[in-house]
């Protein structure tokens, strides 16, 4: 017990100053609706949501290895329960209503399909993504004889709010999850499945509630952003970039860490916005570059990059990752 | 009482029979080894107790419960542990925490982090693996890594541990080691199930042989009486 309380206050003690340095910034964060531009308003909450979808894709890919693609299905969900429940809910239960309808599709999705491996898990999402736009289409077109629907605008403070508040829930979770004995099962589950499940993980259970947990995050963010655009289709809904560019967003900030995810979703974030803005034709292209050299150059993405530098200088005292 | 019994134990490859109507069991506090050329079927035969494949037909109990057709971490976590002859460890993780996860997932009693730690240090000492505990598994040699097996089958606080060649490729003064942790695991009170190609250590550290040969048990008995079997030999060295 004396062992365990000691071991507790030292590792208070070295959160200590990253805590308040990051209270600081999630106070200067929250009030920045009250000072800052229109513009940063809208381009932050942007950034949130990209934040949200990879740390919650890493939260459940990271670890177990198994690429999923059905991002943009569980944002896509989100999305499209705004835009029905819009009328007639507060915000706040509609981005619960969001997250819940995720999880409990991924629960669903995943229950039938974890025990695909690797590529065909992959192959699976993409394919699921396909499947439920074109439903969604169908459904449309031949019963409600519309497509698309009008949702209904929230102001754009309220929405940046929001997104922060889902970014810090969703770090917090990633946060908490890693240190975890359930982050290390995951983890065993990703290095050697069969292995973990005759160590008594229950890898089934494990890997489906984690696909769950992700999910959440995913739909809730969907049900925010969803308000931002006036009006929403299958297409726009359930747009692959949405699977895809968190995917990116991991491997070029470095998805062995939370710091690195986030910083590789703000970088690609604000590209995007400068590429779509000031060279739209080149766009995809340099996108693509980017993406090859931070394969090629930086194996452990930003993160791997800040890692080493930082052993050189400090010369090497604790290299765990 | 048997602790491990099965019962006409039989599984299909394709056409082929890799287990076929296997009768055997394992009592409590015994050291069982399983012997046979190669192709006999005896990891198939580990697969079929330990749930990593499921039997055409034939059950098995353990402990007096039938426990065919049950998951992989239940049986575990009813205590049955087993290591693997082609390594499964976790490569990139510490090599503790490799012991940790057995400890938390591995049985029914809850531990709080800090007692896993301990008890995972413990194992380590056991297995002589102790100046290691921080590097990625990996980075072991491929005899420590199987050493980082038991112990991390032994996490699981089993009361019968599937032992799956851990002395493949050890040279003598190893598997002198390995023989005496084998009594080690023995005098804690858990019952051994072995597979071994070396003669030398599964005779002299058996207290009864199984022979299988094209997945069918062709004897079964005391260390001298295996050596001296007729069938025994003639698979063995064609007659």
């Amino acid at each position: 017990m004396i062992q365990l309380s000691w071991t507790s206050i030292r590792a208070s003690k070295s959160y200590l100053i990253p805590g308040i340095i990051l209270l600081i910034v999630l106070i200067i964060l929250a009030a920045l609706p009250t000072f800052g531009s229109k513009y940063s308003i809208i381009f932050l909450s942007t950034i949130y949501m990209y934040i949200v979808l990879t740390t919650s894709w890493v939260m459940f890919s990271g670890p177990t290895r198994q690429i999923s693609l059905a991002t943009a299905v569980f944002f896509g969900i989100g999305i499209y329960v705004a835009a029905i429940l819009g009328m007639h809910l507060p915000l706040v239960v509609m981005v619960l209503i969001g997250g819940l309808t995720s999880a409990v599709m991924a629960l669903l999705v995943g229950g039938l399909t974890l025990r695909l491996k690797g590529v065909y898990f992959t192959i699976f999402t993409f394919g699921l993504l396909e499947l439920i736009k074109n439903l969604l289409n169908w459904y449309e077109v031949t019963f409600t004889g519309t497509r698309g629907r009008f949702v209904v605008v929230v102001d754009n403070n309220a929405i940046y709010l929001y997104m922060l508040a889902i970014v810090v829930l969703t770090l917090l979770t990633a946060f908490l999850i890693r240190r975890s004995k359930y982050g290390l099962a995951l983890q065993s589950i990703g290095e050697q499945e069969e292995a973990a499940a005759h160590i008594g993980i229950n890898v089934t259970l494990m890997k489906v509630s984690a696909f769950a947990i992700s999910a959440f995050f995913m739909g809730a963010a969907g049900a925010v952003m969803a308000t931002r655009w006036t009006y929403i289709d299958p297409f726009m809904a359930f747009n692959m970039n949405y699977s895809f560019t968190p995917v990116l967003m991991a491997i070029f900030g470095g998805a062995g860490q939370l710091g690195g995810v986030v910083l590789g979703a703000i970088f690609f974030a604000y590209l995007e916005q400068i590429l779509i803005t000031k060279y739209p034709y080149y766009y995809m292209l340099i996108f693509g570059i980017v993406m090859v050299v931070s394969i090629l150059y930086l194996p452990n993405g930003l993160a791997g990059v800040f890692q080493k530098w930082r052993l050189r200088t400090v010369g090497g005292g604790n290299a765990h990752s | 009482m048997p602790i491990l019994e099965g019962q006409g134990v039989t599984k299909y490859f394709g056409g082929l029979a890799a287990v076929s109507d296997v009768d055997f069991h394992v009592d409590q506090g015994e050291i069982v080894g399983l012997i046979g050329p190669n192709g006999a079927g005896k990891t198939t035969l580990f697969g079929l107790i330990s749930a990593a494949l499921v039997p055409n037909s034939g059950t098995i109990k353990f402990k007096g419960e039938n426990i065919t057709g049950l998951k992989p971490h239940i049986i575990c976590r009813m205590g049955l542990a087993r290591t693997f002859q082609s390594v499964k460890v976790f490569p990139d993780m510490p090599v503790i925490s490799n012991v940790t996860l057995g400890v938390h997932f591995g049985s029914r009693q809850k531990v709080t982090s800090a007692q896993a730690a301990q008890q995972a240090t413990r194992l380590l000492e056991f297995v002589d693996l102790s100046g290691r505990a921080t590097v990625p598994a990996k980075d072991l040699t491929l005899v420590n890594q199987k050493m980082l097996e038991v112990a991390r089958a032994l996490a699981t606080k089993p009361e019968i541990i599937l032992l799956d060649e851990i002395m493949a490729g050890l040279n003598s003064t190893e598997i002198a080691q390995s023989m005496e942790l084998v009594s080690k695991i023995r005098a804690q009170g858990i019952t051994i199930f072995m597979i071994e190609h070396v003669m030398k250590a599964i005779m002299s550290v058996c207290d009864r042989i199984m022979v299988l040969d094209h997945g069918k048990k062709i004897a079964e008995g005391t260390p001298q009486e295996i050596a001296t079997s007729k069938t025994v030999v003639e698979v063995y060295l064609g007659e």
